[in-house]
């Protein structure tokens, strides 16, 4: 049996190097992300310290995972007798378009042509809004950041902030122009933005039948959900719609409640930075009197089950989508979320993306990283993304084997001179010699431009020359 | 195959016939080091960090505090079971929830709104609402735009664990740390956005 | 303690001053320091490329070379960060040796217990910690340590020090420009320091930084901590 790989919206067209370089060009983002990452950074660095047994919540949380993986065919068994029990409808979708089809059917069904949604990755990843909109229902983000992105009819380009690349000017721009009911003379404070967001919802809000939303965490043992916000628009609509949807990817179950007890430590002071998040709401099926009497459950697989399928690759799956990794890179850093062209950007969606589409979608994102490993240290449950990348990198070359390349047979030709000292050492002697004619002329032991492929290091960076005598003709002579 | 079926087969295939799930190492913070009145500072510490507002009292202070938290509010959102000792100071219009509940608009129309809670965690500035008595249900604290929450100390746990064990995980429960905030501009957190944009916690300290 | 030095490709070709300051050091400091000419290159860029069957014969040939020494030491985070973490993995019996393989300054702070090595190095200093060095070594502030202890040397915090400098391996050529950009920041924040030297644990970085700090006409030399400290007195 062939594990079918995942659709929606996980991959672009172009490689990663060519959308970074368009990216790169843009120095007003360039100063957004700088200044916002850096600004989360310090925020999480501060409140992970004021905790002494940070390193053994993230040991049990990585624990956690790791025993969810193993056991969940059994755990989603599980949880959906506890949903169903608590009187939720639970749906499986294979992938993005049976998704979809499921939601959008489900809406139908409560005659409205109108949701709010809570932001969700699970539903930007089956590109649920293109699908529902097809079907002529309007969906209304209701995220702040998710809000300024629709507006902007931009794409997210961070997991949790997902108008990262937007200052705080460029947004009050957004809201005068395409907000309709933005209030006249409005100014750049955030706290004004805020409230006009506030206005903006509010009618909507109080009005709508139906709610989409996913959720950070599902309960097997007692079939809950999870979802952690801060402005409460998650509350919203997880409480005041009569319909709610939730679409949870199948890797968000946890055992027992219990286990929230280190995630609740782990997910917010790793996201935000905060000690905790302002508003976590907690549902199990139905409550009598409180909150929406139809509550729906779409499991998704969407390649998931392709990813858990590699041994070392699937620690992808633990991740909690707190974005620590992403605030950190040095690449997210400079080139922001729409150069991953996939919902999961940043260092996790390098080994999340290619997981998922399989390795031929997305053969550029393992390599858009030089290991630095600062990823690996922020993670709250320690998902190894270095030694993910390293491997993935393995895959996209061996997926390569039966084409020619440049790169193998150099790489190929280095390991064979590598292999023999002396092989090796007459190698060494010869890149000495070819560059003496080299270095007479430039008169200096440093070269600005170099032909193809070594061009690609010479247009930023002067490269150096041999030294006169190599390390170990030195060695011989001397010694 | 339905997608249930599928779904299923598709993960026992990937894990192969005899996945290892490891042990779990619970080595992190469980018991609350804190004694009691330290616990309580601790609570407030983060609830002011976090732009909460604050009082603290005694048991025969809270309807006074009360009272004073709610000034200039006319018109109260108050669930079925409020202990009247709470109410007594009150001048203004209380609006109980129940047996009839009470519309969105009603709620969207009133100054306030007055609840206990189930439990406090003091390390995060955190109080957990589960609809128990006093508390009502989700949509009281949401839509009026100033909550007071009324803390007894016995409900003060240190640490989320603590604070998780203390819960029933079927009951719909609500996390509320501070007023509704965002930091979706720039990273800054900015409160006040969806939610309640005041929150009032009144401590009720042992006389 | 009779100890092997294992240069690293990069160094052997292009930095051999680095190699003949650890000698100098380690000889000063009184061992005896042994170069098996056996020893080629660790493999870390076939391994990092995706290219694992070509690198395996390379951890073999570097076993073959070191398994018979008691500590091997290398001027280079990222080829002991390979060593240690990688070669177990790809070679099993590479395990032993991989324990005993050292960079200088672990070498220098934890195995043999000196912080001063006797250095004189009348300069203005900063220092970046490499990435592997950093992150994966947990070196800590050995080589900082080395460097405070060194006589005349005058060492400068430098701003935003754990960040990347954007070498990456293969990653300077894959993806040019984005390490060109983090490679521009690097430099900013080396030039602000007014240090007259940018010094580091791995040359490869520092061809990077150096590179770009000389197409920038930066009046900043760089040098591995190596010849700081094993400098000609």
């Amino acid at each position: 049996m062939t594990l079918p790989h995942g659709t929606g919206h996980l991959a672009g067209s172009r490689p990663f190097p060519a959308a970074a370089h368009v990216e790169l060009g843009k120095p007003q983002l360039r100063a957004n992300l700088h200044k916002a990452t850096h600004t989360i950074r310090n925020k999480r660095a501060r409140v992970v310290e004021e905790l002494p047994d940070w390193e053994q919540l993230r040991l049990a949380g990585s624990a956690i995972k790791a025993n969810v993986m193993a056991r969940l065919p059994e755990l989603l068994v599980e949880f959906e007798a506890a949903a169903t029990a608590a009187g939720a409808v639970v749906h499986w979708a294979r992938d993005a378009a049976e998704a979809c089809e499921v939601v959008t059917r489900l809406v139908r069904e409560t005659g409205t042509d109108e949701v709010v949604k809570v932001k969700s990755m699970a539903t930007q990843e089956i590109e649920l809004n293109q699908a529902l909109e097809r079907a002529g229902i309007s969906a209304t983000e209701t995220d702040l950041a998710e809000l300024i992105v629709q507006l902007a009819d931009d794409e997210p380009s961070h997991i949790l902030v997902p108008a990262i690349h937007y200052n705080r000017s460029q947004i009050r721009d957004i809201f005068t122009e395409r907000m309709g009911d933005a209030p006249a003379g409005l100014t750049d404070e955030p706290r004004v933005l805020a409230e006009a967001a506030r206005l903006h919802l509010r009618r909507k809000f109080l009005s709508s039948k139906v709610a989409i939303s996913g959720a950070n965490f599902a309960i097997a043992e007692t079939g809950t959900l999870v979802v952690l916000e801060s402005e409460g628009n998650g509350r919203m609509c997880l409480t005041l719609p009569e319909t709610l949807i939730s679409v949870v990817g199948v890797e968000k179950l946890l055992p027992s409640f219990s286990d929230l007890e280190v995630f609740l430590q782990l997910l917010p002071r790793s996201s935000t930075g905060e000690r905790m998040n302002p508003y976590t709401s907690t549902w199990t099926g139905v409550t009598a009197g409180d909150g929406p009497q139809n509550v729906h459950i779409v499991l998704v697989d969407n390649g998931r089950s392709a990813t858990l399928a590699d041994e070392v690759g699937r620690q992808a799956l633990h991740c909690i989508r707190c974005s620590a990794c992403l605030n950190v890179c040095p690449v997210y850093e400079r080139v922001g979320g729409h150069a991953y062209q996939s919902v999961y950007p940043g260092p996790i969606g390098a080994i999340l993306s290619p997981q998922m589409t399989g390795i031929e979608a997305n053969k550029t994102l393992p390599f858009a990283s030089t290991l630095c490993g600062a990823c690996y240290d922020v993670c709250p449950v320690r998902i190894n993304i270095p030694e993910v990348l390293v491997h993935l990198r393995q895959a996209a070359v061996d997926s390569r084997r039966d084409k020619p390349s440049a790169e193998r047979t150099a790489m190929k030709a280095m390991a064979w001179v590598m292999g023999d000292r002396r092989r090796y050492a007459r190698a060494l002697r010869a890149a000495r010699r070819g560059t003496v004619p080299l270095e007479r002329v430039l008169r200096r032991r440093t070269v600005r431009h170099l032909p193809w492929p070594m061009s690609a290091w010479t247009a930023s960076r002067d490269a150096p020359l041999p030294a006169p005598e190599s390390f170990r003709d030195w060695w011989r002579r001397t010694r | 195959m339905n997608a249930r079926e599928e779904i299923l087969n598709r993960l026992r295939t990937a894990l192969g016939p005899a996945p290892t799930a490891p042990r779990v190492p619970r080595e992190y913070r469980v018991d609350d080091a804190l004694d009691g009145p330290a616990r309580i500072d601790l609570l407030v510490d983060r609830l002011v960090d976090y732009k909460a507002e604050v009082t603290r009292c005694r048991p025969d202070e809270v309807a006074a505090s009360v009272a004073t938290a709610l000034a200039g509010v006319t018109r109260l959102v108050a669930p079925a079971e409020t202990p009247e000792s709470w109410l007594s100071a009150y001048p203004g219009k209380v609006v109980t929830d129940g047996p009839q509940p009470l519309s969105v608009a009603e709620l969207d129309g009133a100054g306030a709104v007055l609840t206990g809670c189930a439990v406090a965690i003091a390390e995060t500035g955190t109080i957990v609402l589960d609809g128990g008595p006093a508390q009502g249900r989700r949509a009281l604290t949401l839509v009026p735009d100033h909550h007071v929450c009324v803390v007894t100390s016995d409900q003060v746990a240190g640490g989320v664990p603590a604070g998780l064990r203390r819960l029933t995980p079927t009951r719909p429960l609500t996390f509320i740390s501070g007023p509704s905030a965002t930091s979706d501009i720039e990273l800054n957190r900015v409160e006040g956005v969806h939610g309640p944009r005041r929150l009032h916690v009144i401590v009720v300290e042992p006389g | 303690m009779r100890i092997a030095l294992f240069l690293t490709c990069v160094n052997d070709l292009l930095y051999p001053d680095t190699g003949k300051a650890v000698v100098r050091l380690l000889e000063r400091l009184g061992h005896e320091v042994d170069f098996p000419e056996s020893q080629t290159c660790c493999g870390q860029m076939h391994a990092n490329s995706g290219y694992r069957a070509e690198a395996v014969p390379l951890v073999r040939g570097f076993v073959d070379t070191f398994d018979r020494y008691d500590a091997v030491v290398a001027p280079s985070g990222s080829c002991v960060a390979m060593v240690r973490e990688s070669y177990p993995r790809l070679v099993p019996a590479a395990a032993g040796v991989a324990t005993r393989t050292y960079e200088l300054s672990e070498l220098l702070v934890d195995v043999l217990g000196v912080t001063d090595v006797g250095a004189v190095f009348p300069h203005r200093v900063t220092y970046h910690p490499t990435c592997h060095g950093l992150r994966m070594l947990r070196l800590g502030d050995k080589p900082l340590r080395l460097l405070r202890a060194v006589e005349g040397l005058d060492l400068v915090p430098l701003p935003g020090a754990e960040e990347c400098c954007g070498f990456g391996g293969t990653f300077a050529m894959k993806n040019a420009d984005v390490s060109t950009a983090m490679l521009a920041d690097k430099c900013t924040a080396i030039c602000d320091t007014g240090a007259e030297v940018i010094a580091a644990a791995d040359n490869s970085c520092l061809a990077h930084i150096g590179g770009g700090l000389s197409r920038r006409g930066a009046p900043v030399r760089v040098m591995h901590y190596a010849e700081i400290l094993g400098g000609e007195s």
